[in-house]
Order: C-alpha cells, then sequence, then structure tokens
C-alpha cells in the first residue's frame, strides 16, 4: 500500500454553536461556511467542550486514545479536557492515508497514517482560536499562548471558549505550525492513561453485542456444516415452540437458513431446533491431513513463483557444495482469530429511505459499499454507527464484508419494518472460516567451514489471501501474494545467495489476514532456521544474526538494536540456573521487535514459559503505555496459538467448536513480561502486530536449546508438553 | 414460568422457559450489558456475575435456580473489593479491546473477598477460567496485587 503524501489543507466552518476544523475531501486550503461535506477532526462546542473524531475504530489497540491524544497535545490541553468520538463512514473523508479511498483499520497503520494529519488539525484549531483572541485584544498573536483551555500573553488570558465563534469565521492556516517534540507534553508520556479504561470496567462500555433497538429482531443463521455447502430445504415445525421465535427463512444466496426471534436464547435455541438439508454437491469434503500432503509436495517441487527473481540453480549450487546444510519443512495449520466478542451488527431502515448499519466496523467503507449494492442505494443513503469492537485481530475486516452482508441479506428478506441484530455464537465464529491459512515451508541453509551462509532456498506453499480481493492490485505482482512472503521477501537480514520460491495452493476453506498476517509464519521459519543454522555452525545465535545485520543500513540498524537491547534486558547468555532460552527478532509493519524467551522444564514432562523480554522500536513512542500493552497482548496472541491451537477438518466438517477445544491462552501460560521501548525520533510505525511475529520461534527456539525443534504446529501435538 | 430474580438489591419479576440461561435473562429481558456472551459453555468467564458474592458463569446458571438467590453484576458492584480492584484496572490500564474485562473484574472481586492477600499462583489459580483474546493476562496479575495493595490503606 502507497503512502498518500498530498498536503492536506483545513477548512473549517462556522456553525451557530461549533467550531469545526477538518479536511475539505478535495483537499484543498480554501474555508468555507457550510457544513455538509466537512470532515471534521476537531469539534469545539459553545460549552467549551473539545472532541476528538476518531476516523479508527476501536478494538482493543488504543487509536482513540492515540488520535485524541494529538489532538490535545496540540491543542495544549490535558487528556481529560478532551472527548472522543468514532467518526461516521466516509471514504473520501475519513480514509486510511495509506490504503487510497477506503476507511479502514489495519496493518498497524493507525497512527503511522494519522499523526501528522491529527496533530495538524488540533495545531490548525490552536491558530484559529489565537488569532481570533489577538484580534479581539488587538495583540499580536505571536505574543499568545494556548493551554490547558486557556489563551494568555500580553496582559490578557481568557478561556479559549470565548473565541471559538470568532475563530469559525476566520481563514484557517495554510500551514499550521506544530509543536516542537521537544515541547510535547502528552506524546510520549508513559502517565498518559487509555481514554476508555473506566468505561471498560465498570459495564458500561457499549460494543456492537450490546445494542439493543426498540421492536429489534435477533438473527442467527444456520450455516452449512461443508465450506461450499447449500440450502436444499429445511423444516421449522420444532421451532415454532421455542418462546420469542418468529420465523426461519432461507438465505437468498442459500448459504444459510436465518432464524428470527425476539431475543438471543430464543434464536439460538430455536436453530437448534431446526432441521436442514443441505446440497453438498459443490462443497468442500476433503481433510485437513490431505490439504497438508498438498502443501508439503509444493515446497518440494518447482514453485510457480520465484519470488526475489534470483538465480534457483545457483543457490542449490551453493548449497550443494556447503559444508553443512540444515534443513528443515515446516507446517502452519488453520487458525480461527477468535475475537473475544463474537461477530454481531445490526441493520435498521431509517426515515429518510435509508439504511443504518451498527457494528464494530473494521473497515467501514467494505460494509457500506456492500449496503449501498443490495440495498440498491446511494452511498450516501448509507450511514454506518461506529461501535467499540470487543477484538478483531483481523477476522472484522474481511474484503467480503462477510457477517455484514448476512445480516444485510438477514434484513433485506423482511418487511424491513424492525431492526434485525445478526449475532454469532462462539460454535460460528470456531466453525466459520476465514481462518489463518494453513501455509508449508521448506528451506536449505548451506554453511561454510565458518559457519557462515552460502545459499538459502527458502520455499512457501500458501494459498493466496489477497488474490480475487479489491487489495489484490496494491499487493500482488506478478502473481506474488505480498502478503504470503513479506517477512522473508523484505526482511533486512543480508543473506548471500537466497532463493525464495512460492506456489499457490488452491483454497479448502476461505482465508484471511490474521494478527500481523504473513509474519505469523514467515517470522517463525525465519528466526527458527537462523537459531538452527547458528547451532550448526557452532555460533551464538545473537552474534550469528548480528554478522548478517552489519551491512550498516538504517533497516539493519535498527533491527540489530532492537536485538541486542532484548539481548541484554533479558540478559541474553545468563538464563536463571535450570532454565533456557530463545531469542527472535523481525521487522514487521516498519516496526522492529525482539523478543528473549526463557523457560523452565522440559518438552517430554512439561515446560513453563517464564519469561519474555521484548525490545521493540516502533519510531516516536506516542503513548508507551499502550505500546507496551500492545507488545504483552501481541506476545500472548503469538504464543497462545502455536502452544495449542489448530483449526482442522474431517470431510470437509470443522473439528473445533468453542473454545474447550481451541484453547485459548491462559493467564497461567506466561508468568511475566517486560518490555523496553527503544527511543526513537523516526515516524511512528505500527504496534498493533509487530510484538506477535518474534514471540513463537523465540519460544520454539528455547524449547530446542535443550530439546525437540519444532517444525509443525501447535507444539502440545508435536512433542511438546506445557505445565 | 413466573420468576422474582433479585439482581443488584432489586427484585425483578419476570417471564422465563425453565432452562433459560442467567445471561440472557440479565442482558437481553433486563437490558443490563455489562455481563457478555463470550462462549456460553463455561469456557471464557466473559458472563461471570456473582450470586450470593461468589462468582458463577452466567450462561450456565439457568433461572429457575436462583429463587432465594441475590445476584450482582458488574454494574452492581459496589464493595470495598469491588471499588479496590477498579480503581487498580483503571491505575495500571489493563483493558484492550475491554469486552472480558467484567467479567475479570468479577472474578477478581470474588478472590479478593475470599483471599485479601492472594500470591501469584493463587491468582492464577482463580483467574484460569477467565480467559483475555487480547492476553491482558501480566495487568490483571498485576492489577489484583494492586488492589490487595489499595485495600489494605
Ligand atoms: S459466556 Fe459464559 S463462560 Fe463464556
Ligand atoms: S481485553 Fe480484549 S478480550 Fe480481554
Amino acid at each position: 500500500m502507497t503512502l498518500n503524501t498530498s498536503r492536506r489543507g483545513f477548512l473549517k466552518a462556522a456553525g451557530a454553536t461549533m467550531l469545526v476544523i477538518g479536511i475539505r475531501p478535495d483537499g484543498a486550503l480554501a474555508a468555507g461556511h457550510g457544513s455538509a461535506q466537512l470532515t471534521p477532526f476537531v469539534k469545539i462546542d459553545a460549552n467549551g467542550v473539545v472532541t476528538a473524531v476518531v476516523k479508527h475504530f476501536e478494538m482493543g489497540q488504543g487509536p482513540a486514545t492515540g488520535l485524541t491524544t494529538l489532538i490535545a497535545e496540540e491543542l495544549g490541553l490535558s487528556m481529560d479536557a478532551i472527548e472522543y468520538e468514532f467518526a461516521p463512514s466516509d471514504p473520501s473523508k475519513y480514509n486510511n492515508l495509506f490504503f487510497g479511498p477506503f476507511q479502514g483499520t489495519g496493518g498497524s497503520t493507525a497512527m503511522a497514517n494519522s499523526y501528522m494529519q491529527y496533530r495538524q488539525a488540533g495545531a490548525a484549531a490552536r491558530e484559529m482560536l489565537i488569532d481570533a483572541a489577538a484580534r479581539t485584544w488587538g495583540v499580536e498573536p505571536t505574543v499568545l499562548t494556548l493551554q490547558d483551555g486557556v489563551i494568555s500573553g500580553g496582559g490578557k488570558s481568557a478561556p479559549m471558549v470565548d473565541f471559538f465563534s470568532a475563530a469559525a469565521e476566520m481563514d484557517p492556516p495554510a500551514n499550521p505550525t506544530l509543536k516542537d517534540p521537544k515541547d510535547f507534553r502528552l506524546v510520549g508520556n508513559p502517565g498518559v492513561r487509555r481514554k476508555d479504561s473506566a468505561p471498560k470496567t465498570n459495564g458500561t462500555a457499549k460494543f456492537a453485542m450490546d445494542l439493543h433497538l426498540e421492536n429489534q429482531m435477533v438473527a442467527v443463521i444456520a450455516r452449512t456444516p461443508r465450506m461450499g455447502g447449500t440450502v436444499a430445504s429445511f423444516d421449522d415445525s420444532d421451532a415454532q415452540s421455542i418462546k420469542g421465535f418468529i420465523r426461519a427463512a432461507a438465505l437468498p444466496n442459500k448459504a444459510g437458513v436465518v432464524v428470527y426471534a425476539e431475543n438471543t436464547w430464543g434464536a439460538l435455541q430455536a436453530r437448534d431446533a431446526l432441521t436442514v438439508e443441505w446440497d453438498f454437491s459443490a462443497a468442500e469434503s476433503r481433510s485437513s491431513d490431505e490439504f497438508r500432503a498438498e502443501l508439503i509436495a509444493a515446497v518440494n517441487t518447482d514453485p510457480e513463483f520465484n519470488a526475489m527473481k534470483s538465480d534457483q540453480a545457483a543457490t542449490a549450487a551453493l548449497i550443494d557444495g556447503a559444508d553443512k546444510v540444515v534443513d528443515h519443512t515446516y507446517y502452519f495449520p488453520l487458525l480461527a482469530h477468535a475475537p473475544m466478542e463474537p461477530l454481531t451488527c445490526t441493520i435498521q431502515a431509517t426515515e429518510d429511505g435509508g439504511i443504518l448499519l451498527h457494528d464494530g466496523a473494521q473497515q467501514p467503507t467494505g460494509p457500506h459499499m456492500a449496503m449501498a449494492q443490495i440495498f440498491q442505494l446511494p452511498m450516501e443513503k448509507i450511514r454506518i454507527n461506529t461501535m467499540l469492537a470487543g477484538g478483531s485481530f483481523g477476522r472484522r475486516a474481511t474484503p467480503t464484508a462477510d457477517y455484514q452482508v448476512e445480516a444485510a441479506l438477514a434484513f433485506v428478506i423482511t418487511d424491513r419494518t424492525r431492526p434485525v441484530k445478526l449475532v454469532w455464537s462462539r460454535e460460528d465464529d470456531i466453525t466459520g472460516g476465514y481462518y489463518r491459512p494453513a501455509v508449508a515451508h521448506r528451506v536449505r541453509v548451506g554453511l561454510d567451514g565458518d559457519g557462515n551462509i552460502l545459499g538459502w532456498d527458502h520455499r512457501i506453499a500458501s494459498p493466496s489471501i489477497i488474490k480475487g480481493t479489491p487489495f489484490a492490485s496494491a499487493l500482488v505482482h506478478d502473481g506474488v501474494d505480498h502478503t504470503s512472503i513479506e517477512g522473508v521477501f523484505g526482511s533486512p537480514y543480508i543473506i548471500p545467495g537466497q532463493f525464495l520460491g512460492l506456489t499457490d495452493v488452491a483454497k479448502a476453506t476461505s482465508v484471511l489476514w490474521w494478527r500481523s498476517v504473513g509474519h505469523t509464519h514467515t517470522a517463525y521459519v525465519m528466526e527458527t532456521m537462523m537459531d538452527a543454522a547458528a547451532k550448526a555452525a557452532g555460533r551464538d545465535p545473537v552474534e550469528f544474526r548480528l554478522a548478517l545485520l552489519s551491512g550498516g543500513g538504517k533497516d539493519q540498524d535498527r533491527l540489530a538494536g532492537v536485538l541486542k537491547l532484548a539481548a541484554d534486558k533479558g540478559n541474553w547468555g545468563k538464563a536463571v540456573a535450570g532454565r533456557s532460552q530463545g531469542i527472535a527478532v523481525h521487522k514487521s509493519f516498519n516496526s522492529y521487535a525482539a523478543e528473549v524467551v526463557e523457560i523452565s522444564g522440559a518438552a517430554e514432562e512439561g515446560i513453563k514459559i517464564e519469561k519474555v523480554t521484548c525490545a521493540i522500536d516502533c519510531g516516536i513512542a506516542v503513548n508507551p503505555d499502550v505500546i507496551k500493552a500492545q507488545m504483552e497482548g501481541g506476545i500472548g496472541y503469538g504464543i497462545g496459538h502455536v502452544m495449542r491451537d489448530e483449526i482442522t477438518l474431517t470431510e470437509g466438517v470443522v473439528d473445533q467448536s468453542n473454545f474447550p477445544d481451541y484453547e485459548p491462552l491462559r493467564i497461567r501460560d506466561i508468568a511475566a513480561i517486560e518490555v523496553h521501548i527503544v527511543p526513537s525520533a523516526e515516524a511512528p510505525t505500527g504496534v498493533g502486530e509487530p510484538g506477535t511475529p518474534p514471540a513463537a520461534p523465540a519460544l520454539a527456539n528455547a524449547i530446542a536449546a535443550n530439546g525437540p525443534r519444532v517444525t509443525e504446529l501447535p507444539m502440545n501435538t508435536h512433542g511438546v508438553t506445557f505445565a | 414460568m413466573a420468576i422474582s430474580l433479585n439482581l443488584n438489591g432489586q427484585t425483578h419479576k419476570l417471564e422465563a422457559e425453565e432452562g433459560t440461561p442467567l445471561l440472557w435473562v440479565i442482558r437481553d429481558e433486563l437490558k443490563m450489558t455489562g455481563t457478555k456472551f463470550g462462549c456460553g459453555v463455561a469456557a471464557c468467564g466473559a458472563c461471570t456475575v456473582h450470586v450470593d458474592g461468589v462468582p458463577v458463569r452466567s450462561c450456565q446458571t439457568y433461572i429457575e435456580d436462583l429463587e432465594g438467590a441475590s445476584v450482582t453484576t458488574i454494574e452492581g458492584i459496589a464493595s470495598k473489593e469491588a471499588q479496590a480492584v477498579q480503581a487498580a484496572w483503571v491505575e495500571l490500564d489493563v483493558v484492550q479491546c475491554g469486552y472480558c474485562q467484567s467479567g475479570q473484574i468479577m472474578s477478581a472481586v470474588g478472590l479478593l473477598s475470599e483471599n485479601p492477600k492472594p500470591s501469584v499462583a493463587e491468582i492464577d489459580d482463580y483467574m484460569d477460567g477467565n480467559a483475555c483474546r487480547c492476553a491482558t493476562y501480566q495487568r490483571i496479575r498485576a492489577a489484583i496485587q494492586r488492589a490487595s495493595e489499595i485495600m489494605e490503606t
């Protein structure tokens, strides 16, 4: 995805009660007084209440706090003196600057794409308020300052709210002056707290699942147990006696039978009472063992794509002539995202003939366009109310807008007088597809007598996540889906004689990005191969890696920097007696993360993860405590799944169904996590995902220090017991 | 059947079928949504409430079994332990998505009510049934220890 660097101007509008600063859709600098086409990032009302309008949704990664902080910083406000609200769906105004004309959150871009935009919005508001005060007082604006809601200087002082209507009459600055970073009070301050902590600890925070519209129906869907099956017929006679049951109907696309009820429990019970005959003629009927065999076979034949356009035969010759060869084949199973809040959204008709979707909307533009198409309405007749999302990890951002489309189809076949709330159960979630694809790798590394790498032959076989989606033009080049190889391709390591082959394998299930996307498997392979190669070379794994990062480029230096910091803080090489250590380092989403995992116990009797030490370089640390939390969470997400989670299929039917057989990470699983942030003046980069990739390989390397080299996941079915 | 439910100190008269989980009565009938649905099978703890002061999974607690019992949800907690836990949670910014946190807090309050100075092992044991997909566990552990401290002051 390319960065849209076009300069943005600000537009202000005067309303009777509000000063709004935003960007005009055409990006022009001119001011106007209408409000309809405004894109407000900052609002100030007559009572002096300042509200940041947040264009990213909140699934826990902290953008609501982060973007609000940028506005507050430039306006000289404390965090208590500013509110936030989620922006409406409008890709022409609230687009992710890295995604083109598309509003959405993902790829750990929320802060990276908003950092300058939101600071400029806050700075423009500050300059206008100060200019208005300067004019009123007949002083130079340069003598005035705005801090904590008060404009003062030149012997005068007054609350900024006194000037909001005068400011609204003025032309906005073409190029507002941003605060000098050395004057930051909030950005980089570890004491800045999340804006959403209080409502999320007293039960008042409203998630999409918590919506109760008057007269709403709850809809649950009986979906095909085999991917690709369709409804042949159904019988709801046993559902009739369920309290609250309204009716059942096949979805127009025959993908399932929708059950409408007065409440959730009634809907769930009525669905259980339904008998559905499925047409499986076009459905998947294979088992995951077969996909596994297919993937492994694919990495053992000539690849479909030469992703680095390097010389395959030359690499093979280098490895053939090597003193030592390290050769591992890897298999990664399907994984579900399983966000804590099961998928849900609510659709209602509006009085003006439009549609209102209430959703924890990760990528509003997708469902927005889908609604317009399904209801045959112009875009402006569709509105999306973005609500809090109980996690996502990628699941709420399907290119097909899958669950919103389901809700729309369930709504479109009613008389549309009652809002329809679609609810997924956990079973729907675990069995519902959109998995991290199953992937195989095979890597052969040839080493010379001194333990230096001579050649690195890397084969990947994976279904493509991106092909066939609207993101293909940005992320598929010459047939290569970048998300299948990212993390090998683009690695800062300077590896001689490298070949990277990719083979696309047909999808057995729908597949989707999953927290850190391709890096979920590429980091595991790169970093466990590094460890194995270092071992074969008889060299220290940190020193072995640093030698490949000594090229002097910024990319290499930053990766080496976190590696050294993690090694230092994690007491690399000085494990507590009876414990083993593993280390891994990986660049993803333009951030650099290294992790040391220290374990006790042995693979046969039971391993305990005693400590994870993380070093992260994500550029300017806007909110250090949120960054630490994201590393903690990312590490837990990475480790929990490799310990014991997989989705398998038997004759096309998913074997797992709920948390008892897709067991989440639990509190006992990791005894401690410590995070260290590299001080940096670089532009802020991602934090939601980069903590995940190094965690699993660091664990695998710790296990391999005194036990088996785990090359097939999950670990607990491949020779590793956890205490 | 006609039910009389004592919840957060108030008595609610309602109609519910036998076998209806308390979770859905709280969420859909009483429209109190602080108590969350995460799995429905007592495997995640998001739906944790107190029955007579003891944490239970409301998704596997049936409405007919609550006659005479007193139910407390996240909206109704006010004990010394509850105040300490909520203060510690905010102080340490435990939450990420927040969806599991009502349940985490109900369990943590239950723990501290039984055991005001739990060890790390006791915390891990007691909180084991409360899943957090965002993996906020480090902070949950720290916040329970912090709440224990707050309770002493
Ligand atoms: S919803 Fe009750 S334990 Fe998960
Ligand atoms: S905070 Fe998201 S599941 Fe716990």
